[in-house]
Formats: C-alpha cells, sequence, structure tokens
C-alpha cells in the first residue's frame, strides 16, 4: 500500500506553485501527481518520497490535507496491461474511485488507484500475480 | 464573591422600577426640550409640549431619534451641556456610514460604570478575578468602558487592547487572566492561533469566563467557545451612542438585563413603529434615562431582539433582552426574503465538517439576486474523493435553504483564506447596485 498526499485547493492561480515551492523548502520529491479539478476547487493529489513528512510541512503552512491509502500497481508498459488490471478488480466488485498513471525510466509503469475495498483489492491482484508497490519502491523510482 | 451590585435597586419589584421610569421620562423630557435646539425643533414639529408627558405609557407619543440625527448635527449638534461639563468624547467607529460623536459628563461615565459593575457581578466577576480587556481601546468604547467597569467592581485588569495575539496569549498564561473580553470572532482567531503553538485555553490557562460582544453571535456558537476553551462565554451588549457597552446576560445565560432605572426599553414592529407584545420578535428601541450630555429619545438601534418583562431565575426584576438576533443594519434582503449573517451563522455551527469562517456575496445577476455563501474547509470535512466534497457543499446548501427559505450557493474554500478580523468581523458582500 502507499500513502498518497491529498490536498484541498482552491481553483486560483498560484496554489500549486505554493505547494511546490513549500516541498522544494523541505527536500520532498514528488513522484507521481495529478488534480481533479470540479469547478471551484480541486484536489490535488500527490505519491512522494515522504508522505509523512509531506503531510506535516502542508499541515504546518495551513493547507488542509490528508494522507490516504491507495494501491500502486506495477504493469508492463505494454497495450492491454491496464484493461487487465481494471478487469481483475471489476470482476470481485471492487470500484475504482480514481486512477492515474505515470511511466518510468524502466518498461515498467504505474497505475495508482483508490478502490472502495482496499483488503479486497490486494488479495485479488495477488492472486493475479500483479505486483504492488510499497513506500520502498516508491523511495527508489 | 458578591451576588448583587445594588440588590436593592436589581431586585425592585417592576412597579416600583415603572414608577421611577415614569418620573425619570418625564424630567428627561423637560430636560432635553430646555437644553437641546434639536430636541425642542422635534417636539414642536410633532406638536408635543414637555407637559404632554405625565406617565411612563404617554412616551409612545414621543417621536423617535434616529442614527442619522446624529449624523446630521455631527459632531456635537445634539448634546445638552456646553463642553467645559463634558470630560470625554468618544467616536463610533462608523462601522455602517459616518461616524458619530457622543459626548460624557462626569455623571455619564459613573452612570455607565455602575451598569458594568453590576453586569460583571450578575456573571460572577469580581475582585478576585483578573480581566482580560482585548477590546480595542481609544475612541472605540469597548475597551475603556469595560476597563472602568471591571476596575469598579474590584477586579484586577489588564488593558490588552486588540491584536498582538501571541503576546496577549503569553500574558494570559503568565499573569493568570480568568476573565477574557473581545469580540467573539476574535477570541475564536486567538483559540486558533494558541492551538497552533500548542497551547490549550482549558489546560493550560486559569480563562474561566469570557464577554464577548460588539458582534451579533449565535447560541451554537457559543457552545463551540465554551467547549473549545473550557469556560462560560457570555454575551455583551450595547453601543457607542448608548455610551458603549452597558450590559450582560446573568449567569442564567437567559438574556441580558437592561438595567431599567437606566434605560427604557421598547420592542416595537419597524415597519409601523407600534409596540410589539412582550416576547415578540421586534426592533429595539431606548430611551436613556439618566444620561446627561447626550440623552437619546426613543433611540431606534436597529437591532432585532425580543424582549422579556418576567422575572430571571437570577432574582433580577429587570428586563431582559434575548441575545440580539442581528442588527435591522445588517439585514440583507434577497429575492424579497430577510435573511441575516447570525442565522447562516447558527447553521454552519451545527455542521462540523465545516469551519466556523464564512462570507455572504450577493451578486444580482439578470435581474435575479444570487447569494453565495463561501465557508472554510476544514480537515474533519475534507475528503480526497470530489463527489465526498460535492455533496458536502450540497448537504450545507440544503441546511441553509431550509432555514433561510431561499437558495443558496455553498462554496468550500481553503482554511485560512477568509479575512479574520480583531475588531467587528465584516460577513456580507453585497455586489448588486441597489
Amino acid at each position: 500500500m502507499i500513502k498518497q498526499i491529498s490536498l484541498f485547493a482552491e481553483n486560483k492561480p498560484g496554489r500549486l506553485a505554493s505547494v511546490s515551492d513549500k516541498f522544494k523548502g523541505a527536500g520532498i520529491n514528488i513522484r507521481a501527481f495529478t488534480i481533479a479539478e470540479a469547478g471551484d476547487f480541486g484536489i490535488i493529489r500527490m505519491v512522494v518520497d515522504d508522505p509523512d513528512l509531506a503531510h506535516k510541512v502542508l499541515h504546518d503552512s495551513g493547507f488542509t490535507v490528508s494522507e490516504t491509502n491507495v494501491l500502486g500497481v506495477e504493469m508492463e508498459d505494454v497495450p492491454g496491461q491496464l484493461g487487465m488490471i481494471a478487469e481483475v478488480l471489476g470482476e470481485k466488485d471492487i470500484n475504482i474511485d480514481y486512477a492515474y498513471a505515470f511511466v518510468t525510466r524502466t518498461e515498467k509503469a504505474f497505475l495508482i488507484v483508490r478502490v472502495s475495498d482496499i483488503r479486497g483489492a490486494v488479495k485479488v491482484l495477488g492472486d493475479a500475480k500483479i505486483k504492488l508497490l510499497d513506500m520502498s519502491d516508491v523511495q527508489n523510482i | 464573591m458578591i451576588e448583587y451590585w445594588n440588590p436593592q435597586i436589581e431586585r425592585m419589584p417592576v412597579e416600583e422600577l415603572k414608577d421611577i421610569q415614569g418620573e425619570k421620562l418625564c424630567n428627561l423630557v423637560k430636560y432635553v426640550y430646555e437644553h437641546s435646539p434639536f430636541y425642542r425643533k422635534r417636539f414642536d414639529d410633532a406638536g408635543i409640549r414637555p407637559e404632554d408627558i405625565k406617565s411612563l405609557d404617554d412616551v409612545t407619543k414621543l417621536p423617535f431619534t434616529y442614527k442619522k440625527d446624529l449624523r446630521d448635527t455631527y459632531p456635537t449638534g445634539m448634546f445638552c451641556v456646553p463642553n467645559n461639563k463634558l470630560v470625554r468624547f468618544h467616536v463610533s467607529s462608523g462601522t455602517t456610514g459616518k461616524p458619530t460623536v457622543v459626548g460624557y459628563t462626569d455623571n455619564d461615565i459613573k452612570a455607565w460604570t455602575t451598569s458594568l459593575a453590576r453586569a460583571m457581578t450578575s456573571i460572577g466577576v469580581g475582585r478576585d478575578d483578573i480581566m482580560q480587556i482585548g477590546y480595542g481601546y481609544g475612541l472605540f468604547t469597548g475597551g475603556l468602558g469595560m476597563h472602568y467597569g471591571a476596575e469598579e467592581t474590584g477586579c484586577t485588569v489588564l488593558p490588552a487592547s486588540s491584536g498582538n495575539t501571541d503576546r496577549q496569549i503569553e500574558l494570559m498564561q503568565d499573569l493568570g487572566t480568568t476573565v477574557i473580553g473581545c469580540t467573539p470572532s476574535y477570541f475564536l482567531f486567538m483559540i486558533e492561533a494558541a492551538k497552533s503553538a500548542g497551547i490549550s485555553f482549558q489546560d493550560d490557562t486559569d480563562l474561566r469566563v469570557g464577554v464577548f460582544g460588539a458582534e451579533p453571535w449565535s447560541e451554537e456558537m457559543r457552545k463551540r467557545i465554551e467547549e473549545s476553551a473550557g469556560i462560560k462565554a457570555y454575551d455583551i451588549f450595547g453601543t457607542s451612542e448608548l455610551s458603549g457597552p452597558l450590559f450582560t446576560e446573568c449567569r442564567e445565560q437567559k438574556g441580558i438585563h437592561i438595567w431599567a432605572d437606566q434605560f427604557l426599553v421598547e420592542v416595537i414592529d419597524p415597519g409601523t413603529g407600534e409596540p410589539v407584545p412582550n416576547g415578540e420578535r421586534g426592533e429595539l428601541v431606548i430611551t436613556t434615562l439618566v444620561k446627561e450630555a447626550l440623552p437619546l429619545i426613543r433611540y431606534r438601534i436597529g437591532d432585532i431582539t425580543v424582549l422579556n418583562w418576567d422575572e430571571c431565575e437570577c432574582g433580577r426584576t429587570h428586563p431582559r433582552i434575548m441575545r440580539v438576533l442581528g442588527r435591522a443594519d445588517d439585514m440583507l434582503i434577497v429575492r424579497g426574503i430577510n435573511v441575516f449573517p447570525g442565522q447562516v451563522e447558527s447553521v454552519l455551527m451545527k455542521i462540523p465538517e465545516v469551519g466556523e469562517h464564512f462570507m455572504i456575496i450577493v451578486d444580482r445577476i439578470n435581474e435575479l439576486d444570487l447569494m453565495k455563501v463561501q465557508i472554510e474547509m476544514t480537515d474533519v470535512g475534507f475528503s480526497d474523493k470530489v463527489n465526498d466534497i460535492i455533496n458536502l457543499e450540497k448537504k450545507v446548501a440544503s441546511a441553509l435553504k431550509g432555514v433561510l427559505n431561499i437558495a443558496v450557493k455553498v462554496e468550500l474554500v481553503e482554511h485560512g483564506s477568509l479575512p479574520r478580523s480583531m475588531g467587528k468581523a465584516k460577513k456580507v458582500i453585497d455586489n448588486r447596485k441597489l
């Protein structure tokens, strides 16, 4: 399992710069990143090398921030991989709340996914021999 | 600790109090007719002679006085005494327009001090207490008014004034402050500031009582303050035109006692000017019975409240006004419906997922009023799923609609993004060109 940093941000100029600036000051590196935008506000979701520190830095700066458990799924960077993972989860009635993906310098791609049933998802993905990332993998990317 | 500052007056039977009021009213009318060209003309225009006022019931024959009158006669056109009888000026903040000037004779200051000494005693504050006064000192009446009242009771006063929050918290701990007086919004700001410095008012200070006023606040906000700071929170009421802060709730917390030997209270229908029955909501009208420099006859304060002459459990016979529900001035009319910022506040206080800081923004788009309420997101309410936040906005909007009877757009904003205030909090931005 991976700890994701989620942050409430108003949809206005400069907010992202401010987050990034706080991370720079604390030496935190962002591994994966996405913004879900919903009109007046957005939710910034990030996988970073040190989530506890990131949470503290942002919270102390007055941001509304939380740590959320999500899954990091390792995929081969070839067509059909994403569909296969979605199918495994779908068969067990596990819903994907949201997902985002990134590729690395190797042939692997990573999918970050929040699901309705995280324990169930870990089990079915494991049964399907799909590799899940933990925090040490994130730090080594 | 004493129970009453002046038991003989505070527990006087209502009939005797009303006799005193009648007598003082008749004298007042003669006094202002003789000493104030403004009132003489006002009475003459209304066809009233001082001798027409023979009893308390005749008060309704008298014309009203308005804030506008004070502005029109700026600075001292309504005063009844020459400068050499004045010992002090205060000047109102002008939150709702041009400032107004209030003058005090020595007796006016003494009466003001007495009023507050009675009030402070009624909440159990006295010589064993250390009171930190976080109301502004200076032209504003809050700081100096509370200061004199608290000192009169024998209480030790720390004249901290407003602002400089870190220092306030430090002094509170170092000197062992037991009572704080400031605006409720500033106190919430102090709680937040203390919390971020790792200080709990409940565990790390001797604070036991708060006296909050100068802006309307709700019963829910009281609960939140009392629980988070571990204190008893009391409402204080008064306006600069009447002298300044004058009256508080007693320990029963069931309304603010208005000293009837000093002030005559009426509650009227703001539309017709007729008195409303005991216990019904209306606009507060006050006549000053003992002021010398700037007496006010049937002054339309503009606060909406309920008057209650029933005897209080504290044993005081003086009437109570129920906590002020808002100012007629603060009232917004949105799509023809009356909205008080205080109503919005009480709804938000019942929803733990959102913070107590809010801003009402009213626009008129295509001839239609649109009311938006911005509210700060809290850690409690935050979910990283967009739908959860949209549902929270909907939940708040529907709670607001249930109370206000109009559709409201709710917008959650970042924590700390709405203005905090050291004095009166601004809760409304009205962009309509009416």
